[in-house]
């Protein structure tokens, strides 16, 4: 008990650092692209007489013109740059199974924050059931950022990429549609556009691999763990859209997660509740981290409170026919 | 003067196979036609509406287009695996069917690649591939193997028709302008002396024994596109020999089946006799041997060792593709072998018949590698909607198939408009050796 408090203690002031650590990198970030904006909007010279004070990434004070500065969230992070990764991170999530309710909040909050339609699923919550006598369980499954994707080495024109911060991202720019990165993925993580969407017209935001909006026909399309939330410090969408807090997301360099309420070492979590990755044996060497459905929060029946639709996916589950059997759903 | 004035014959023999068209080949030719243009038609729906026409969803990204792929590519490499051994070993019998394999190589080679490019999601970006080429994927690989081996295969292709255009250029005086002028220009001024002849003799050898080469690697990387992936069915270490023979598996029958087609609608009995479809069914009854051990060791080992993967797609392949097993891995194989193993069984129709069985067998087979494969992936596929569950392909998917077959054959015929599908040369070559081989009898 008493080790669990101190946890907590820890874990609050954790987060403050986590807190810090990001901010002080989006700073940096937000100056790489205030000068590169600088740059490219050479030709408008609208100056105005403010003048706003910035600190560039090498840690030089700057005076720019108060109308060139492109306010950070919604500056725009071109493909050359989203390849490059936010410097000293490495990102890892961690999905705590014991607390999985499938309330499906974190496909809905992907869904809106990457426009995506009711089927288009970047984080998936599937039923499993390692056996006939295992304890199912809900798994929500984002793409899990390999450190040794397949996915990547197929790719015939470098359309998917892995970063230094460990993120592996689509650029539908350059993506050609040849489906192989979809055939060599052993976790289904990814998805193709097959017809065309009017939401692809939509080009009131302009494209970046980094935020996947707006989608391409003949392209393929996955989980990207948000790196345009990353930038500005906070947590992919399915992270803080999940009320159960089932999510941890952080940096692996710090070694620090957190998933919005709680702030913890990324190794002592790991190590004092078994955490794994999925396939292990494939030799991926995923960065999404389970702690398995031990001690669990709630019974496995409360994931059924979701639409018929949802609920005939699991229908080829031993627990779901045997609990068609009882009449119970 | 001898040899020219068998020449002159031999054109006189063959010129009225490449002007003239009779009424069936006529309506044949409608039919193809006909075909091809409905197969545009579905291509442009396909271009405008997106791959949504197609079967193919998430979880199953390759269908029947990357079957035919496989199939056509596979018969253009065994037809250059064959033809290469045919010249290197100066085989007696080679020269009836030389060309038609030769040409099936390169018609295959064309058609093939065809059937990546419907497969592609974004054919306005295909250029993508030489601005941003990749070495570590297989597919670049696949390109540089697949170019070389076009490029390997037409040259060798054309060497073969050289002589052909030269006596063609000398002796067809009453032809049509046209011809007159294309063959001038095909024929690059060969002379038949017999200096030229040696080089060309040397040159065509060599191509052979690259080809043959170009042959191998070439399948094999196509094998390894599977293999090198993670997927239970696909990640195999026998693929790429496994491809390869399956590859002569069908090549074989292919040719038997031209050979039966172009025989009978073009009266070559005189050329093409028995002793060639007997000495293709050996090869064929070789191949279905080989073949059939491959196929079999490879699904035993995944049926002995039993991973949960490995089971699950076995148990896919056994329920609900069941027939389609039966009948690719046991009529296919077993069939062929039946047949052809019993010497009183062997009839030029019942190897023509036995070559059917073994292509469709065949065509089945890389279907289950493919499709079943891809509806078993590692994390079951858990959803609602059909077609994103299993794959069916649809009509216009089988019509752009249809209309890669029916290119193939409509170029077969053109072809053989254009050089008469026996090599004429080839008859005088056999000709000139034999009188060789007669000479001294005749002093003694």
């Amino acid at each position: 008990m008493q080790n669990k408090e101190n946890n907590k203690k820890e874990g609050t002031n954790r987060r403050k650092f986590l807190k810090l650590g990001l901010m002080s990198s989006v700073t940096a970030l937000a100056g790489t692209s205030l000068v590169s904006n600088l740059s490219e909007n050479a030709e408008e010279p609208k100056s105005s007489d403010e003048k706003i004070r910035l600190l560039t990434p090498d840690g030089k004070m700057v005076e720019v013109d108060a109308a060139h500065v492109n306010k950070y969230p919604e500056a725009h992070i071109s493909s050359d740059e989203s390849r490059k990764g936010i410097p000293n991170r490495k990102f890892v999530m961690v999905i705590d199974l014991a607390r999985c309710k499938n309330a499906r909040k974190c496909v809905e909050g992907c869904q809106k924050a990457h426009k995506l339609d009711y089927n288009e699923e970047f984080m998936k919550v599937q039923l499993i059931q390692d056996n006939p006598e295992a304890s199912p369980y809900w798994l929500p499954k984002p793409c899990f950022h390999c450190d040794e994707p397949p996915c990547v080495t197929v790719c015939p024109t470098g359309a998917t990429f892995k970063r230094t911060d460990g993120i592996v991202l689509v650029d539908n720019d350059r993506c050609i549609g040849c489906k192989f990165c979809i055939t060599s993925c052993p976790y289904s993580a990814r998805q193709f556009n097959w017809g065309h969407k009017d939401k692809f017209d939509d080009k009131s935001q302009p494209y970046s691999p980094e935020t996947s909006v707006p989608a391409a026909e003949g392209t393929v399309m996955k989980c990207d763990f948000c790196p345009d939330m990353l930038r500005q410090g906070k947590l992919p969408h399915c992270a803080s859209s999940c009320p159960m807090g089932v999510i941890y997301f952080g940096d692996k360099n710090e070694d620090i997660v957190t998933n919005g309420e709680e702030t913890v070492r990324f190794s002592e979590l790991i190590k004092d509740r078994g955490g794994y990755r999925h396939l292990e044996h494939l030799g991926t060497k995923p960065n999404v981290y389970y702690l398995p459905a031990v001690n669990r929060q709630f019974p496995l029946e409360r994931g059924f409170n979701v639409d018929e639709d949802i609920i005939e996916r699991y229908k080829d589950v031993p627990f779901v026919q045997d609990l068609k059997k009882q009449g119970k759903i | 003067m001898d040899v020219k004035n068998r020449k002159r014959e031999l054109v006189k023999e063959f010129l009225p196979l490449l002007e003239k068209t009779t009424k069936t080949s006529k309506i044949w030719i409608g039919i193809l036609i006909a075909t091809i243009l409905v197969g545009f038609y579905a291509f442009i729906i396909q271009v405008i509406k997106g791959h949504e026409v197609t079967g193919m969803r998430d979880n199953v990204v390759w269908g029947i287009y990357i079957i035919n792929f496989i199939f056509f590519v596979c018969l253009s490499y065994s037809g250059a695996f064959i033809s290469g051994i045919l010249h290197f070993f100066k085989t007696p019998w080679k020269n009836s069917v030389a060309r038609i394999v030769e040409i099936i190589t390169v018609l295959s080679l064309i058609i093939g690649p065809i059937f990546i490019l419907l497969c592609i999601g974004r054919l306005d970006r295909l250029h993508y591939l030489f601005l941003y080429p990749r070495i570590q994927s297989p597919i670049t690989w696949d390109i540089i193997a697949i170019m070389t081996d076009l490029v390997g295969c037409f040259i060798y292709l054309y060497l073969t028709f050289i002589p052909d255009f030269a006596i063609l250029r000398d002796n067809s005086k009453k032809a049509s302008k046209w011809r007159q002028k294309t063959y001038k220009f095909l024929a690059i001024g060969y002379q038949d002396t017999d200096s030229q002849r040696a080089k060309l003799h040397k040159i065509t050898r060599t191509m052979s024994a690259m080809v043959i080469a170009l042959a191998i690697v070439a399948y094999s990387v196509l094998a390894w596109i599977f293999s090198l992936t993670l997927q239970p069915g696909w990640n195999s270490s026998i693929f790429a020999p496994y491809f390869i023979v399956a590859g002569l598996y069908s090549g074989v029958a292919v040719i038997i089946i031209a050979m039966y087609l172009i025989r009978k609608y073009y009266h070559l009995e005189h050329y093409i006799r028995k002793v060639h479809f007997m000495a293709a069914g050996a090869i064929l009854l070789i191949i279905s041997l080989l073949y059939g051990y491959f196929t079999f060791s490879e699904y035993f080992s995944r049926w002995f060792s039993h991973k949960v993967h490995d089971t699950n797609l076995l148990n896919t392949l056994f329920t609900r593709y069941f027939w389609m097993f039966i009948f690719a891995n046991y009529i296919g194989v077993l069939v062929p072998i039946v047949i052809l193993f019993f010497k009183k069984l062997r009839t030029i129709k019942s190897i023509t018949i036995v070559a059917i069985i073994s292509i469709i067998g065949l065509w089945f087979n890389r279907y289950l590698i493919i499709v079943p494969t891809l509806e078993t992936p590692y994390l079951p596929i858990q959803d609602t909607r059909p077609e994103f569950i299993h794959y069916t392909a649809t009509w216009v998917e089988w019509v752009l198939s249809f209309t890669g077959v029916a290119t193939f054959i409509l170029l077969f015929i053109l072809i053989m408009k254009l050089v008469p599908i026996i090599p004429m040369s080839g008859i005088i070559d056999n000709e000139r050796l034999y009188k060789r081989k007669l000479k001294p009898t005749t002093k003694n």
